[in-house]
């Protein structure tokens, strides 16, 4: 059984001087980093320790302390266990640090979260707008003393309805009778927006040559459009077909996962995790509770690490299924390969069903464990699947797409991405290794017990979307192995260690727990104070930070090429956005 | 034809039978409606997930005549609200609702669309989309599993055959207004709501204490 450690033995100071200090606090790690050397120690981390993939970027708001922390996880693109460092800045406005966008294009839209979320200015970011949220919107809803509407008490489980109160609706003492507020003085008759200017004026325009003048104009695509993968938009300028410069705006399925879940206890949170990426939860409930664990330093009996990895690659093909037939959607083979894709998609979410009791919102996962051991007879029926039918069935997809000339003809030289730009741009998962670098967190930093098995890291060497699509193709075989190997090896025992209460003594410290999701790495930020809910809760979501890299891989192309470049990158907006 | 469709109380000789079919205006009108009913191809969280199963092969919404799915909403009669409204997007819900052409019917899918479901408190979280836009028949879940769609969607029917060319609304003489779109201010403003934002936001009053409700 491996575990995923931190802060690997680096003597730092010796290299950096007084730029750096190792971070003291109980519980925590890493090294503190001086805000005006910032950008001088990341370029040197990156050129001269090989730490050239942001893995992470968030801030945390220790508001009794009175500062602002910015957090950092770097990693080697070779593999290996991630490096943390933190930038503290006093908590008076304007909370200012340096952006690292030079150093990690990766950063650009980490950092605009974190300027939306936490006020934090990024002095040097190319395009500092709010992200989640809309321009004009009242305070950053993620600092801990900005209060929402609907706020009823600091931490779950409210007062009023534990262990037996007077339970009310929350609507009832609003002025509105609504979930908004405004600030006082304010008169709506005299609101402009100023939403859609920002962003249009963020977009490039190149001028046009030669004598003839042509204009270029800008196409909104989403929110509400068939291609985007739900409520996405994509705001490009043309010149003619051609794309010149695209802006993704998101947030239309911003549910505030984060604020709510540094309210709800730790146990509270694994159902939310759920909702993260809607079509693998088990996956999110994977990473959620390895970050939780490492915290309260247990670990899960055997049997338990089996059923975990089980689910998770079930996961993983289910996800791989989906995102294929959608993708052929977007290619205008118009849902039927997704219906083959469904119909196996279905038996998958069967054994969810049979196992978890839900299809989808699984909430099976949990600390030191999963709920409940596989009902009889249920691990014969996966048997089955993952050595009869499901080998069978992705030979059949793969005699039915693969070579197909309009999947090639289309799909062959777009939307390219080289290796260097994937890794400086912080993509994962699938869009990476279909770059040619096999970064997959199953083998580069194992977890659980993804050691013991025998499988290959899928990986493809032309970064355009043919390759994202074959590398899926690749991954739902390697599942399979896994797969294989797993339902032979599984031992008898217990699932879940100690006993399951509601509320979880976390000592106090930060964890970072990752997976690799189906979309890549899945991370888990998790600051406990020792109080029974987490300070702070932040998700590193794959589909989120993938989206970087969108705009360099459309330039150049065709408008409905975007569509499935998009498609390629298997968004999921309820991660996205989160 | 249904036994509901061909029963408008006249007797249909027997050397007939089974030729000729009387009934009434409102039944051939409703019947034709509530089996073709055209969804928007309109996906917001979740729910749009089950939403997708429910119209693929093994739930098969071509049986109710529902599989046409539309992606203009000028072609669409039905918008499922499959997921959960935020604030960004009720201004785009609001103005899709309002370029459907009636007759148009809403099913809020799931506990989001329903009331704000698990993230109901949340600060970029509407409360459930009938804050906004009239619903028809809500789904409860989370999310609603495809046989709970369907049964929304077979209380719809329910509903469309109870409705009468003399009482409903398109067929009136005035056209129907359009739902003012909200706007994105300070937080969402719907504008129907200004003179009591103005009221409270530029004479402000201390808001109830949770003792007080609790007392």
């Amino acid at each position: 059984m491996t575990e995923q450690t931190l802060a690997p033995a680096l003597n730092l100071e010796e290299r950096f001087g007084d730029w750096v200090t190792p971070d003291t606090r109980k519980g925590y790690e890493g090294y503190l980093v001086a805000p005006e050397h910032l950008t001088d120690f990341a370029t040197a981390l990156r050129d001269e320790f090989g730490y050239d993939y942001l893995a992470s970027l968030t801030a945390v708001d220790y508001l009794p302390e009175g500062k602002m922390e910015v957090v950092y996880h770097v990693s080697q693109s070779t593999g290996g266990a991630p490096l943390v460092f933190k930038v503290q800045v006093p908590r008076e406005d304007p909370v200012t640090v340096p952006s690292l966008v030079p150093v990690y294009p990766g950063a650009e839209f980490q950092e605009r979260e974190a300027w939306d979320l936490m006020g934090i200015r990024f002095e040097g970011h190319p395009d500092l707008r709010r992200i989640l949220m809309w321009e004009g919107f009242e305070g950053h809803p993620l600092r801990k003393d900005w209060k929402e509407a609907y706020y009823e008490a600091d931490t779950k489980p409210f007062k009023s309805r534990w262990p037996a109160g007077q339970i009310h609706r929350v609507e009832d003492t609003l002025p509105f009778g609504k979930n908004v507020k405004y600030p006082d003085g304010f008169d709506p008759e005299k609101w402009t927006p100023v939403e859609e200017e920002a962003l249009y004026a963020s977009l490039k325009r190149v001028p046009s040559e030669g004598d003839l003048p042509t204009e270029q104009i800008i196409v909104n695509l989403g929110p509400q459009h068939p291609s985007t993968h739900g409520v996405f938009r994509m705001a490009v300028t043309l010149d003619g077909e051609t794309i010149v410069d695209l802006k993704p705006v998101m947030g239309y399925l911003h549910r505030n996962h984060e604020k709510i879940g540094e309210r709800n206890t730790y146990l509270m949170n694994i159902p939310f995790t759920d909702r993260l990426d809607y079509l693998s939860s088990l996956s999110n409930n994977f990473g959620y509770v390895l970050a939780v664990e490492k915290l309260m330093g247990i670990k899960p009996p055997e049997r338990a690490e089996y059923i975990r990895v089980i689910m998770a690659e079930l996961t993983r093909i289910q996800n791989h299924l989906f995102a294929i037939g959608m993708f052929l959607n977007d290619l205008g083979a118009f849902f039927t390969p997704s219906l083959y894709a469904i119909e196996e998609r279905e038996l998958i979410l069967d054994t969810f069903e049979a196992v978890t009791g839900s299809r989808m919102r699984c909430n099976y996962m949990r600390f030191g464990g999963v709920a409940r051991d596989f009902p009889p007879g249920q691990l014969e029926r996966i048997r089955d699947l993952v050595f009869n039918r499901l080998p069978a069935k992705v030979d059949e997809f793969d005699a039915y797409l693969t070579n197909n000339e309009i999947v090639r003809a289309r799909c062959e030289g777009v939307g390219v991405l080289t290796p260097e730009q994937a890794i400086a741009y912080s993509t994962c998962g699938p869009v990476l290794r279909a770059s040619g670098v096999p970064y997959d967190l199953r083998r580069a930093d194992p977890y659980s017990i993804y050691d013991r098995f025998d499988f290959d890291v899928a990986v493809r060497y032309h970064g355009d979307v043919y390759d994202r699509y074959l590398v899926r193709m690749d991954e739902i075989r390697q599942s399979i192995r896994i797969l294989q190997q797993a339902v032979e090896q599984i031992p008898e025992g217990p699932v879940v260690t100690g006993k399951q209460q509601y509320q979880v003594r976390v000592p106090a410290g930060e964890a970072y727990g990752r997976v690799e999701g189906p979309k890549g790495e899945l991370g888990f930020y998790v600051v406990s104070n020792g109080k029974p809910n987490p300070w702070r809760y932040h998700v590193r979501a794959p589909s989120f930070i993938n989206l970087t890299a969108l705009a360099e891989m459309c330039k150049g192309n065709k408008i409905a090429d975007a569509v499935i470049i998009l498609g390629s990158i298997d968004i999921v907006l309820g991660e996205t956005d989160r | 034809m249904s036994e509901s469709l061909n029963s408008p109380g006249y007797e249909i000789p027997d050397e007939l039978q089974g030729t000729v079919a009387i009934t009434t205006l409102d039944r051939i009108y409703n019947w034709g409606r509530r089996n073709s009913i055209w969804p928007m191809m309109f996906g917001l969280a979740c729910c749009a997930i089950e939403m997708i199963c429910t119209a693929a092969s093994r739930y098969d919404l071509a049986r109710f005549g529902m599989e046409v799915m539309r992606p203009s909403p000028r072609q669409t009669d039905l918008m499922i609200v499959s997921g959960t409204v935020t604030k960004k997007m009720v201004p785009q819900i609001v103005r899709l609702y309002n370029q459907m052409a009636e007759p148009r019917y809403v099913l809020a899918m799931g506990a989001c669309a329903s009331g704000g479901g698990p993230f109901k408190e949340g600060y970029n979280v509407v409360s459930g989309i009938d804050k906004y836009i009239p619903v028809d028949v809500y789904v409860p879940g989370c999310p609603p599993t495809p046989q709970a769609l369907l049964h929304g969607l077979i209380k719809l029917q329910e509903k469309i055959d109870k409705q009468s060319l003399k009482e409903v609304p398109w067929y009136k003489k005035a056209p129907s207004e359009p739902i003012p779109v909200p706007v994105l201010g300070p937080d969402i403003m719907d504008p129907r709501d200004y003179a009591k934002i103005r009221e409270f936001t530029l004479q402000p009053v201390a808001p109830v204490q949770e003792e007080e409700l609790s007392a």
